[in-house]
């Protein structure tokens, strides 16, 4: 039974996992470029939530009323402003423009809010959980799970059932001709980040109730997003949230070994699978 | 019919070939005329500019992108202390074994990160130097996660103090020029001459008969058995491993990176010029604290931005210059 209750809880931690990466999977999906940056991303967030709850007294998740426009709204800037002007054949300019802006969040974020670890304060929600046949499932990351499957399907839905998600896919197939039928790709490209920290946003307002943050806490998170979007295939979404449930389960494994294990259980079941099907669990696109 | 003469040298690239084998002998006597101060300094820049090379020789002519060229820094690190306490070997023996030891490791991991394309080989790369670094905070007889320092019985195996820190800032000098000297002589080769056409068009270059993807591991792995070699020195330098510090992303890869983009990548005298920026800026800024990295970030970006080609190749462009020459030039004569 409490092998069960580990994997449980594996799955649902996952759920947060796939929060990480579905950013990172969409930007990729619409124009290639992986973003560095991406977990100390969802580490501003955790901030910004954090001060929007100490000027609004709004409970964390109630927050994501300001931190989600704030952020997609940076997105967009900051695709506009500076992502745009890397993005073209060669691989190395988004790559390094993103990493530069990653020591650029870190060193920002230390300057301002020191080393030390923070944490929001959701209250009972933390705690408050339900109990069935010697298994117990918390509330919080039961909701952090039904969130993940929530955006998930809502990107799911804006991607294949909407004029944006149109615009998407087509740009994502053939940008030229794209550009041709009248689609502005610059345009194009800032919405698909304004989106993707939209969901960075509530990434990071999860991540900040479940456990402390710091300043450095992104790289670690990149790597979790990166691990679920490539166990789960690029270009599928569900595979994502699948990739992401298979990370948790590991890690929940790993630590129940030795607690020692817990991040290197989740990258060891990465590199199996990585070894024997290097395209991911379910692909839909190619590198 | 028009004359011409085919050169691979220049007034320029003579004087700097002058300039730097001078300089290198007035360094191979610095522990007899600088203070230890010096020393330490002189054998810290040699670390950089060889890992800057080795970066550069992997990002800017194969493309091969990595964010986890500390896992063989920290490799070699960890491999040298686990010689020296472990089976006695003296420390500057270990420096050899490490850079094979670590070619052997990198035979599997390329295998596995190669299977990535891209900006996903970067964090793929990257994921490989975590799983290192954890896999060394469970070596519980190397102190596990709080590292361990080098017992005196061994450190006494280099010498006295002069000795000792002349030592170690002798193997940095040769492990720093050898680097430059291997790459620069590997890009004026028969190798060269495919890496730089890698470098310009994969497409092309396959077209040509180059088998692009055999070149690619090969150089892989040297470079890792090189970074490794360079690892276990920084050990020596530091006479202490801690997982944290022998895998740092920051220390060992992203400085790195900024030393090669700012100083102009795909070229040998970008990284150089790099190494030269990039000391300056510490000694000027370090006292600055994180705004120091704010501005070494930002200055990264705008470069990027304005100059790809770093500083080093806006000025090639601009005035034609070329300290170490390694493709022909001809010069037709009416």
């Amino acid at each position: 039974m409490e092998l069960v209750n580990i994997i449980l809880q594996g799955v649902l931690v996952g759920g947060l996992y796939a929060l990480f990466a579905a950013g990172l999977s969409l930007i990729f999906g619409v124009m290639r470029l992986v973003n560095i940056a991406h977990g100390d991303l969802i580490v501003l967030a955790a901030y910004i939530a954090m001060e929007v709850i100490k000027l609004t007294s709004l409970p964390p998740l109630a927050a994501l009323v300001f931190v989600v426009p704030l952020m997609a709204a940076f997105g967009y800037a900051l695709q506009r402003g500076i992502l745009n002007r890397t993005l073209g054949g060669d691989l190395l300019p988004p790559l390094l423009v993103s990493f530069g802006l990653s020591v650029i969040l870190q060193n920002g974020l230390l300057a301002i809010f020191t080393a030390d670890s923070r944490k929001l304060d959701a209250g009972v929600l933390e705690t408050a959980s339900v109990s069935a046949g010697g298994l117990s499932i918390g509330l919080l990351p039961a909701l952090m799970f039904a969130t993940a499957v929530a955006v998930i399907a809502a990107l799911q839905f804006m991607f294949y059932k909407t004029a944006l998600g149109r615009a998407f896919r087509a740009t994502s197939d053939d940008a030229e001709i794209a550009e041709l039928m009248g689609l502005d790709r610059r345009r194009v490209y800032a919405w698909a980040m304004a989106l993707c920290l939209g969901v960075v946003a509530i990434a990071g307002v999860f991540l900040a109730i479940r456990s402390n943050f710091d300043p450095f806490m992104g790289p670690g998170r990149l790597i979790f997003g990166f691990e679920a979007v490539i166990i789960g295939g690029l270009g599928n979404l569900w595979g994502t949230l699948a990739g992401g449930v298979i990370l948790g389960v590991a890690q929940g494994l790993g630590a129940a070994i030795d607690p020692g294990w817990q991040i290197l259980a989740g990258h060891v079941a990465f590199l199996l699978i990585l070894a024997v099907k290097p395209r991911g669990l379910f692909p839909r696109m190619d590198g | 019919m028009t004359q011409f003469t085919l050169s691979r040298s220049s007034v320029a690239s003579r004087v700097a070939g002058g300039v730097a084998l001078i300089l290198l002998a007035g360094l191979v006597a610095a522990p007899w005329w600088a203070s230890s101060s010096f020393l330490h300094l002189a054998g810290e820049f040699a670390v950089y500019l060889a890992l800057a090379t080795l970066w550069n020789l992997l990002a800017g002519y194969t493309g091969l992108v990595s964010v986890g060229q500390q896992a063989y820094v920290g490799l070699g690190g960890y491999i040298t202390f686990s010689l020296a306490l472990f089976l006695g070997v003296h420390p500057v023996l270990a420096i050899p074994l490490a850079g094979l030891v670590a070619a052997l490791v990198a035979v599997p991991v390329a295998a596995l990160v190669f299977r990535l394309a891209g900006a996903y080989f970067a964090i793929g790369s990257w994921v490989m130097a975590e799983v290192f670094r954890l896999i060394a905070a469970q070596a519980t007889a190397l102190g596990g996660g709080s590292g361990i320092s080098l017992p005196a019985s061994v450190t006494k195996a280099l010498g006295g103090k002069w000795l000792r820190e002349a030592s170690i800032f002798w193997l940095a000098l040769a492990l720093g020029a050898g680097c430059l000297a291997l790459v620069y002589g590997l890009l004026r080769s028969r190798i060269g001459l495919a890496l730089t056409a890698i470098r310009d068009s994969e497409v092309a270059s396959t077209s040509l008969g180059i088998r692009i993807g055999r070149v690619k591991h090969a150089l892989y792995i040297l470079v890792a058995a090189l970074t490794a070699m360079i690892g276990a020195l920084i050990s020596l330098q530091k006479l202490r491993v801690s997982p944290d510090a022998a895998f740092s992303v920051n220390d060992w890869t992203a400085f790195v990176i900024f030393i090669v983009v700012i100083g102009g990548i795909g070229t040998i005298e970008g990284p150089i010029l790099g190494t030269i920026v990039y000391f300056l800026l510490r000694e000027f800024l370090a006292d600055f604290g994180t705004l120091y990295l704010l501005f070494l970030g930002t200055l990264a970006i705008v470069v990027m931005l304005a100059a790809p080609k770093g500083l080093w190749g806006y000025a090639a462009e601009r005035f034609g210059w070329s300290l170490f020459p390694v493709g022909y030039r001809i010069t037709f004569k009416d």
